[in-house]
């Protein structure tokens, strides 16, 4: 009983660095219809960033979130400009390869700068856990959760509430649509990939502080994890991501505890596989028909 | 027996019915209109006939077989064929190549045949070949046989779907707005097309049009589609000149 | 219709012109088939005189399993316009079911390695139904996601199995392979794929890549020819395995990762989705590329990365385009998305 209550909160701090990321992808999803396959090597800049100005410039906290943030948001901005712009009106296929191109660019570009060693990164988090009838909560499941639940809170505020938010609501509707009503297009685009990316960021820095270790692909499996979640909640639906992030990372914890280390992996994709093949909407997605 | 029986063919999308209680008959030979305002179910209608959607309610039979709840594919194999109002053509295969994927069901060769290239598949492509060269002369497209479906003008891509839509041998053509974006000299070229497809390949053609030259000119009859239900239906002129339609059209 | 009846010399005109097509096709082929029996023979005699040393003839296998995988990935790529990102996987379960045969079988080198290309091919070819399965209902990012999802989850399962070698690795596989037998399936692959993109199933497979709704109101059986195309590669890539593992003679679950799969991606996108000869070719540069830039080694992957954007950039720039176009015209290639 203890142990699972234990595997129970790994799993909602495993699942909520996923729903953060999956964030990332399901809002790109719904507004740019693309799969932005570089998202996760967001979280692996983002941990190097943190790398450099917490371990080895030793900048106070804040600081090293806000640098780290920063330098997230402005990459991804700039990736969408320069390499996903062009390519609006191209096939998915498209698309999807430079995606691609742009995520082995991030990966082998930090495999140059930083070698393929993986590095310790020092946990931002110094709060001490404690113990609640025998279970162990530590400080990292504490502010991980707490984060988690104070980002989703402003995010749909934000969605609800702003201007910006109802663009871009209006824009993954109907572009052309939101276009003609006077949605500037471009920077709602700009500034989805620009909260999509802040988001990595604050994944990576919950990541490391539970993880600790960077390296070049550090980025790509909690990525492509995270898109599995945000396919299992719907793409496109914030509440989805949040909801197949939690899921997943419990799901992942109780497999490893459970089952199989090796095969941890292994189930997560395959419930990737039958939720698409069921559901392909996912469990909050709506349904989209192609107009004949 | 008329060759398409539609008996109250109907489709719900949500609670909106898009199309209700939906019944004509078409003779064999026959050149058949539908027309009406945006948004008044003629596509739709199109839609329900191919397969892409499933009528909520009724029934269609094509030569006495019920067609409706078969998928697109089987309703093509039985006889139905057609062309989309948003052009839809093989774009990066050549003109040939489109006309000749028309073809493919009429060929038996099977993919060892291909990959082995047996003496059957020189056969069956050499008669595809010279099948393919005579519908696209019909056309008028046989000088554009190599080139790629996209880079042909939008009136030519129009007819390239007419002739890929022949190509699968069907008992029933649908056309989908034909003449749109069409001037009115290439509007009187494709209405001497249709006829001549009719009359040469016996061909029974049910077509979605808005220019009423068009209609008035060739179709032998008419059912005008009003917010989804029937409003008129008879012979093309005295439809025509019906107010009910008119007012339709133009409002009060 | 007046213009539809045409006059006996124009008649002979297109007679004419027809009949100068079919000789250029058959120029073509011809020169194909020498090209072949040409590359065959000079490499055997460069290796025969030592002429490429040992570093170069150790090339000329992997040259041929990379053309083995590339121009099987790009019949789905290319073609049937699906982005697969499993194609290592295919590769692992043929190498893996190839090379168990030929450790546990006790037949003659001559019938047990041929015998082993074809099972693993045939296992990999179930792999394919198995992953062409969902392609029946998903298309676009969700199939290129599945197919990712597929190829880890056969890794992760050798990697827990026994029998595989687990982790450690298969080890105690025979150097079966060498260049006239990997030469001669490559030929094959090539052969087979060219010959079934230009008959009617081929045709079949790119109208569904140019347009799926109209390929099935056009009586095209999307689910059977989606299936051939996933069943074809797959079984070239499990054959592609079985030389792979037999010229190693280790197989490790850890080459098969998705890393591996987009090494064959970025050799089908260079070489133009669509182009089997552009397959080959770039088949052939990326596979000496590491060995010829040995200095540039380490910016392998940035290289590759950055091919694939400005390739991916380029084809969508029309100016880019019509300078591509021109170049191939030069060079003899057929155009991107063309029919090899």
């Amino acid at each position: 009983m203890q142990q699972l209550c234990e595997q129970l909160l790994n799993g909602l701090n495993l699942g909520s660095v996923y729903a953060l990321i999956a964030l990332g992808y399901t809002m790109v999803y719904g507004i740019a219809k693309m799969l932005n396959f570089a998202h996760g090597d967001i979280i692996m800049v983002g941990a190097y960033t943190l790398l450099l100005s917490g371990s080895r410039f030793g900048l106070p906290w804040w600081a090293s979130v806000l640098l780290c943030t920063v330098i997230c948001c402005v990459l991804g901005v700039s990736i969408e400009k320069i390499a996903y712009k062009p390519l609006r009106s191209s096939s998915p296929l498209t698309v999807l390869i430079t995606a691609i191109g742009v995520s082995y660019f991030l990966q082998s570009s930090a495999l140059l700068i930083f070698g393929s060693n993986k590095q310790k990164v020092d946990s931002l988090i110094k709060i001490k856990g404690f113990t609640f009838y025998g279970i162990n909560i530590s400080g990292e499941s504490i502010v991980t959760l707490s984060v988690t639940i104070i980002i989703m809170i402003l995010l749909t505020l934000f969605i609800k509430k702003t201007k910006m938010g109802k663009a871009m609501l209006a824009v993954s509707e109907d572009k052309g649509a939101a276009q003609l009503m006077g949605v500037n297009v471009n920077s709602t685009i700009s500034a989805t990939f620009a909260i999509g990316s802040s988001l990595a960021a604050v994944a990576g820095i919950l990541y490391m502080s539970s993880y600790g270790f960077v390296g070049p692909y550090t980025g790509s499996l909690p990525g492509i994890k995270a898109f599995v979640a945000a396919v299992l909640g719907g793409i496109g639906s914030i509440p989805g991501a949040m909801l197949g992030g939690i899921l997943l990372g419990i799901i992942e914890s109780m497999a490893k505890t459970y089952i199989s280390t090796d095969l941890a992996d292994a189930i997560v994709f395959g419930i990737l596989i039958v939720v698409l093949l069921f559901r392909p909407t996912g469990l909050l997605g709506k349904k989209r028909m192609e107009k004949v | 027996m008329p060759l398409l029986q539609v008996k109250n063919l109907g489709i719900n999308f949500g609670g909106l019915k898009a199309v209700d209680d939906f019944s004509v008959n078409i003779e064999k030979g026959m050149l058949y209109g539908l027309i009406g305002p945006n948004g008044a179910g003629k596509t739709t209608v199109f839609n329900l006939l191919t397969g892409v959607y499933k009528p909520s309610t009724g029934t269609f039979r094509l030569d006495g077989q019920i067609l409706n709840g078969k998928s697109p594919i089987e309703i093509n194999r039985m006889g139905i064929a057609r062309t989309f109002q948003n052009i839809r053509l093989f774009s990066h295969m050549s003109v040939m190549d489109n006309v000749k994927v028309g073809l493919h069901n009429h060929q038996t060769y099977n993919v060892f045949d291909g990959i082995f290239r047996t003496p059957k598949y020189y056969r069956e492509e050499k008669a595809m070949n010279e099948e393919a060269v005579e519908l696209l002369k019909v056309f008028d497209l046989e000088k554009e046989k190599d080139n790629r479906a996209y880079n042909l003008p939008y009136g030519k891509q129009r007819k390239l779907e007419i002739a890929r839509a022949l190509a699968t041998k069907p008992k029933l053509l649908l056309l989908d707005e034909p003449a749109a974006g069409m001037n009115p000299n290439e509007t009187e070229e494709l209405m001497s097309t249709i006829r001549f497809v009719r009359d040469n390949f016996d061909m029974t053609i049910l077509l979605i049009e808005h220019d009423m030259r068009l209609v008035g000119g060739i179709c032998e009859e008419v059912t005008v589609l009003n917010f989804g239900t029937e409003l008129a239906k008879g012979k093309t002129s005295e439809v025509l000149n019906d107010p009910r339609v008119i007012t339709a059209y133009l409002g009060e | 219709m007046a213009k539809k009846q045409m006059t006996g010399s124009e008649k002979l005109i297109l007679a004419q012109t027809q009949l100068k097509a079919n000789l250029k096709k058959r120029k073509k082929t011809v020169f194909a088939v020498i090209l072949g029996i040409a590359a065959f023979i000079i490499c055997n005699v460069l290796i025969s005189t030592g002429a490429l040393g040992r570093q170069g003839s150790g090339l000329l296998v992997p040259i041929c399993i990379n053309i083995m995988l590339a121009v099987s990935l790009n019949l789905i790529v290319g073609f049937l316009g699906e982005l697969s990102l499993g194609h290592a996987g295919f590769m692992s379960v043929g190498a893996y079911a190839g090379c168990l045969f030929t450790i546990h079988a006790n037949l003659p080198t001559i019938i047990e390695f041929p015998l082993a290309l074809i099972i693993g091919g045939l296992t990999a070819a179930v792999f394919g139904v198995i992953i062409g399965l969902p392609a029946l209902r998903l298309n676009g990012d969700y199939l290129a996601i599945v197919t990712l999802a597929f190829g880890e989850i056969i890794r992760s399962i050798i990697n827990s199995l026994d029998f595989t070698g687990g982790a450690g690795g298969l080890k105690g596989i025979n150097k079966f392979s060498n260049f006239s037998v990997a030469y001669i399936a490559a030929m094959i692959t090539i052969v087979v794929i060219v010959n079934l993109v230009n008959s009617r199933h081929g045709r079949a497979i790119t109208a569904i890549r140019d347009n799926i709704i109209s390929a099935e109101a056009t009586g095209i059986n999307v689910v059977f020819y989606k299936l051939l195309s996933f069943v074809i590669a797959a079984f070239f890539a499990g054959a592609a395995g079985v030389l792979y593992g037999h010229h190693l003679a280790i197989l490790k679950p850890g080459t098969f990762d998705f890393n591996k799969s987009i090494e064959i991606l970025v050799i089908v996108v260079l070489g133009g989705m669509g182009s089997i000869p552009g397959s080959i070719i770039a088949a052939i540069v990326i596979t000496l590329l590491p060995e010829v830039l040995r200095d540039l080694s380490d910016y392998r992957m940035l290289i590759y990365s950055i091919a694939l954007i400005v390739m991916m950039l380029s084809s969508s720039s029309t100016h880019l385009a019509e300078l591509r176009m021109k170049i191939r015209k030069k060079l003899g290639l057929s155009g991107r998305k063309g029919v090899a």
